[in-house]
């Protein structure tokens, strides 16, 4: 490997960073006697960068030239930055020689767009193919679908890639004109749908024959940046689920936006909203894992996330009618709505609870934060209870018990 | 009661059958390497066989699950001080428990035992994840980890998997031995004391050519995929404590 192939390294890993997807799981790939790689269905992290992300795939784009323009993209073509290509060979070789030294569970390949759709997504299902054919890799694939493609190159596309994804990046149509005149939303939807078809075709198929090809056999996934535009977490969150339940995605990234101050079509940010992202992956979760549906978690009512508070204990505050929630005797569902409970102690306290009943210190064992479940839960210990159930009261108990808040209120007296 | 057994699962297996077959409960179950004597005791030492072992396995997966068994020998490989008698307790109320007993996160030794596999679960995760294989000159992809417990043998079947095209060699320098595949089948080797500093750190003579480029690859890759303006070194080091730094290329 030569100096220069370490220096497009540098650009193009630099410039695919802000692509904040970096699973590599939902795929099952099994490997072969003299093949390289497996999926196994839940992804690896490597490594963590100081920014806390975890890095699982060596995430590049082939190229950073763009003809597009968009506002909050740092490759968008008026950017005055160092740009570079890999060619096909690069690629290759440096995914099969950092997933031999195990720095990688594979490939997450993006590009600018050069040239037209098909020419860039051309190579990036040549690399996949080459990848996959001329050296048996079975490790994960993640391709960008590149909207405009040939459905031809979409369906190669899905036989080599674990995990395809078009991002759709700015979470309503209106916004989206205003910092990418060149895009719009039909563009993006319409891979997405044909993909969403084309999956479920082979999965249909495979259920009748073994051996039929995997078409993308992780699904897709999409980005959406958040405090860019004015959009609130209430359309935030319909999008996505509408994203979840139309189009079948496996996963939807949201990505606080980091203001790029040398354009003006974009509000100038002291720092990332990072805060309000980690809300709304909370409030994602909660949507996928625990039964919840968008209008519980936001409304016309309340259309931002709380950001003082998870979405799960801002829900049990507005409804107090519901708690508390007796854990001996409620069903699975209510006790995955109790704030501190999550999905595995949820599922052990249904287990225990055949065995006798349950106390506090049962609950603390088996992993239930207290800390915030305890206002909102009743168990074999009765008289633990001093604080009533007034949502005010608990709030600012809650609130005031975590040590960053007294720090803050401590500091505002002077 | 204390009986000495011979520090391996079957062996542990086999105390246990044993204490059953003499109906006598044991107070403490020790390696036969661990036990430094007593003046008061004379420790009841029970030979390994693997047809017992196999009749307390097979008794522990009807009882319970596949899952529960090799929950017991993740536990054991964890090398905490008198895990023995917590699996010999679990082992003895399985037997006795219509349901599943590792369901009960009532009972105190389910609790614990199930504490001690998450710990082991999350330390394997790490083992494949912070590996970290540095091609020889003849061609062997080696890597030195230093785990909190001995989760050795529990990785390699994830490893055979992933590369068995692949010669390599991963050392455990703590416990002082590895386990070698040569794209046929995985053996575990020690290696000589004298060679066992030099093992350590792999000097770069050795190293195939384009090792180091492949490495330094790597770091530059760590650097420029980081976001400086989302800087969090708290969650930084909550994944990736600094104990495990010593084998990772990057850090």
């Amino acid at each position: 490997m030569n100096q220069k192939t370490q220096e497009k390294l540098e650009i193009l890993a630099d410039a695919a960073k802000y692509d904040v997807s970096c699973s590599s799981s939902g795929s099952k790939r099994k490997n072969t006697r003299t093949g390289l790689g497996n999926s196994t269905g839940s992804g690896i992290c490597h490594t963590y960068t100081e920014d806390g992300r975890c890095v699982s795939l060596l995430k590049i784009l082939l190229t950073n030239f763009c003809i597009y323009d968009c506002a909050y993209c740092v490759s968008r073509s008026s950017n005055d930055i160092k740009r570079a290509a890999f060619t096909v060979d690069e690629v290759v070789d440096l995914t099969i020689n950092f997933y031999r030294r195990n720095y990688i569970e594979g490939l997450f390949l993006s590009s600018g767009i050069f040239k037209n759709a098909d020419y860039t997504m051309e190579r990036l299902v040549r690399i996949a193919k080459k990848l996959r054919l001329e050296h048996q890799f079975n490790g994960y694939i993640h391709l960008k679908a590149i909207p405009g493609a040939s459905e031809e190159l979409l369906d190669e596309a899905g036989l080599y890639a674990d995990r395809l994804s078009v991002n759709i990046e700015i979470p309503s149509e209106m916004s989206l004109k205003k910092v990418a005149p060149e895009k719009n939303y039909k563009d993006v939807l319409e891979p997405m749908g044909y993909l969403k078809t084309r999956i479920k075709g082979y999965k249909e198929e495979r259920k009748q024959i073994k051996k039929a090809p995997l078409f993308a056999p992780a699904g897709q996934s999409t980005q959406l940046v958040v405090g860019a535009t004015p959009e609130n977490d209430l359309k935030v969150l319909q999008l996505a689920d509408s994203l979840y339940q139309q189009q079948s995605l496996k996963r939807v990234y949201y990505s606080g936006y980091i203001p790029i101050p040398t354009d003006n079509r974009l509000p100038v940010l002291k720092a990332p909203p990072l805060v309000r992202e980690n809300r709304l992956y909370q409030a994602d979760w909660l949507l996928r894992f625990y039964g919840f549906k968008v209008d519980e978690i936001v409304s016309e009512a309340f259309p931002e996330l709380d950001l003082e508070m998870d979405p799960k204990m801002a829900y049990a505050l507005r409804h107090p009618a519901l708690f508390p929630v007796d854990v001996n005797k409620a069903d699975y569902e209510m006790i995955l709505r109790i704030p501190g409970v999550g999905v595995k102690s949820a599922q052990k306290i249904i287990q225990a609870r055949r065995f006798g009943q349950l106390r506090f210190e049962h609950l603390k064992k088996i992993g239930v934060v207290l800390k915030r479940a305890r206002y909102f839960l009743v168990c074999a210990d009765k008289d633990f209870l001093h604080l009533g159930w007034d949502p005010d009261t608990i709030r600012s108990q809650i609130l005031h018990a975590d040590p960053k808040n007294r720090k803050a209120a401590q500091l505002s007296l002077f | 009661m204390t009986i000495l057994y011979n520090g391996t699962y079957p062996g542990l297996l086999s105390a246990i059958f044993e204490s059953y077959r003499i109906k006598a409960r044991p107070t403490r179950i020790v390696p036969e390497a661990d036990w430094r004597g007593s003046l008061f005791e004379e420790p009841l030492v029970v030979a390994t066989r693997s047809d017992w072992a196999e009749r307390v396995r097979a008794g522990v997966v009807k009882k319970t699950s596949k899952k529960g068994e090799r929950m017991l020998y993740r536990c054991l490989l964890s090398e905490q001080p008198d895990v023995e008698m917590l699996i010999y307790d679990f082992v003895r109320q399985s037997m006795k428990s219509k349901t599943n007993w590792a369901d009960n996160y009532l009972d105190d030794t389910v609790l614990r035992l199930q504490q001690i596999d998450k710990k082991m679960g999350r330390e394997i995760h790490r083992m494949h994840a912070f590996v970290r294989f540095q091609q020889t000159r003849d061609d062997i992809y080696y890597a030195v980890i230093e785990p909190d417990f001995d989760v050795l043998p529990l990785i390699i079947d994830h490893f055979e998997k992933r590369y068995p095209a692949q010669t390599w060699l991963i050392y455990d320098s703590r416990r002082h031995y590895g386990m070698f595949y040569d794209q046929q089948r995985t053996e575990a080797i020690t290696f000589a004391e004298k060679d066992h500093l030099n093992l350590r750190q792999i000097s770069a003579s050795i190293l195939e050519e384009g090792e180091t480029d492949y490495q330094e690859a790597w770091q530059k890759y760590f650097t420029s995929t980081n976001i400086p303006e989302r800087k969090n070194m708290k969650l930084h080091l909550q994944h990736v404590p600094r104990r495990y730094w010593k084998y990772l290329v990057e850090k």
